[in-house]
């Protein structure tokens, strides 16, 4: 299995000189499975690129939505493969309490908001997805809620005895004095547990979560703790704040340390491979 | 212990900052937690009991109606909101760990997630003279 970021940063796009490494595009990682599957993790802005750069076109494509925030959807009317054909391309996402998929996604995809109806596009089909396991081209996908505002969904994806987790939007610590507390009653850590790659919101850092508690995101730290808590192999920091240039980020990241845990700056194009 | 539904993890966390007595049950009857307050009528740390599997909970904590008849283990309020799922109130009385029985007011309602899943029940209770 194989990872590729194609959007890494949180909450708003932000493009220009000063995130050029580690991207100014909102979420979005290409995953490929042993045996060549598609699935595209969230939405946001970053998958635009990852349209233009999909190679021979897959016969399917799978993109789980964690949530439905801007950030994380953003990009799906800009996501080519939905306008061919001949590719079908299968969109899982949370719905509510009271509405399905396609209806809280139509309130983004259609006028006066976005141009193209969900209707007009020629091979998509919508599914909810609620917590659990399912397989996907031959990867098994376990969803679950993790504590962010909203109804938000994690990912762990098995294939071939590799693991893969992405949780973009979490905030383990919540409510939490001395986090991290323990497993049992921590958001996440099923998901996370032994992965080999772990792909994880580190917005914050511990002086800005100050102010920010309760806004649904990690700190550079407390992605570390969660981590070391779970038993991950590599942390890859994820959903950078838009205030947070590459020069800023270089120095957070490089200050971080585990003897556990490898931790990777989660920069743009960056491919890992489990 | 597997990791408890993150909704379950959130009310466990605004339990933990209020100054009513909480408790919450897994939808398998297990009482999972009570918070300070709640330790305080019922006598005994949660740290020191734990997570209480369904079938010990009777042993721990008695309960009888105000009048002193018996109520069965299945006519409290969270175990009524867990098994129909419908919210449940009572006066009921509990004897706490010092053997002393104490009045209280019980409003429990089952925890059921946003795609359906049954979480388990809360409890919030409070103390009452009568």
């Amino acid at each position: 299995m194989k990872a590729r970021l194609w959007g890494t940063r949180g909450s708003l796009a932000r493009s220009g000189p000063e995130t050029v490494r580690y991207g100014g595009d909102t979420s979005s990682v290409e995953v490929r499975g042993s045996n060549g599957t598609l699935i595209v993790l969230d939405a946001g802005s970053g998958i635009l690129r990852l349209g233009e750069n999909i190679g021979d076109p897959p016969e399917r494509i799978d993109i789980l939505l964690s949530h439905l925030h801007m950030d994380h959807i953003q990009g799906l009317g800009f996501f080519t493969p939905l306008y061919d054909p001949e590719i079908m391309v299968h969109i899982w996402g949370p719905a509510s309490a009271t509405m399905d998929l396609r209806t809280r996604l139509t309130r983004y995809l259609s006028p006066p908001l976005f141009p193209v109806r969900i209707r007009d596009l020629a091979a998509v089909q919508l599914h909810n997805l609620g917590p659990g396991v399912m397989e996907v081209g031959g990867i098994e996908v376990t969803t679950a809620t993790v504590t962010h505002p909203g109804y938000t969904f994690g990912f762990r994806l098995a294939d071939n005895g590799s693991v893969l987790t992405y949780i973009s939007d979490h905030e383990p610590a919540l409510g939490v004095a001395d986090f991290p507390h323990d497993r049992t009653w921590t958001s996440g850590t099923e998901l996370a547990a032994g992965a080999g790659l772990l792909i994880h919101d580190a917005q914050y850092t511990d002086e800005e979560y100050d102010a920010r508690v309760g806004w649904g995101h990690s700190t550079f730290s407390q992605a570390v703790a969660f981590a070391e808590l779970v038993g991950a192999q590599r942390l890859v920091t994820f959903h950078h704040d838009p205030s947070h240039s590459d020069e800023f980020l270089d120095l957070v990241i490089d200050s971080l340390h585990s003897d556990h845990v490898e931790i990777l700056g989660g920069r743009v194009g960056e491919q890992y491979e489990l | 212990m597997a990791q408890q539904p993150v909704e379950m993890i959130l009310l466990k966390q605004w339990a933990e900052h209020m100054a009513s007595p909480v408790w919450l049950m897994d939808a398998d009857g297990n009482l999972v937690y009570y918070n300070e307050p709640a330790e305080a009528i019922v006598g005994l740390r949660f740290d020191e009991a734990g997570e209480i599997h369904a079938e010990e909970l009777a042993e721990l904590f008695f309960t009888q109606a105000p009048d002193g008849s018996p109520v069965d283990s299945a006519d409290v309020p969270i175990v009524i909101a867990l098994n129909k799922r419908e919210p449940c109130h009572a006066p009921l009385r509990i004897r706490d760990r010092t053997g002393e029985w104490r009045d209280i007011e019980v409003t429990a309602m089952p925890m059921v997630a946003a795609d359906g899943r049954m979480l388990g029940a809360l409890a919030v209770f409070w103390e009452v003279t009568r």
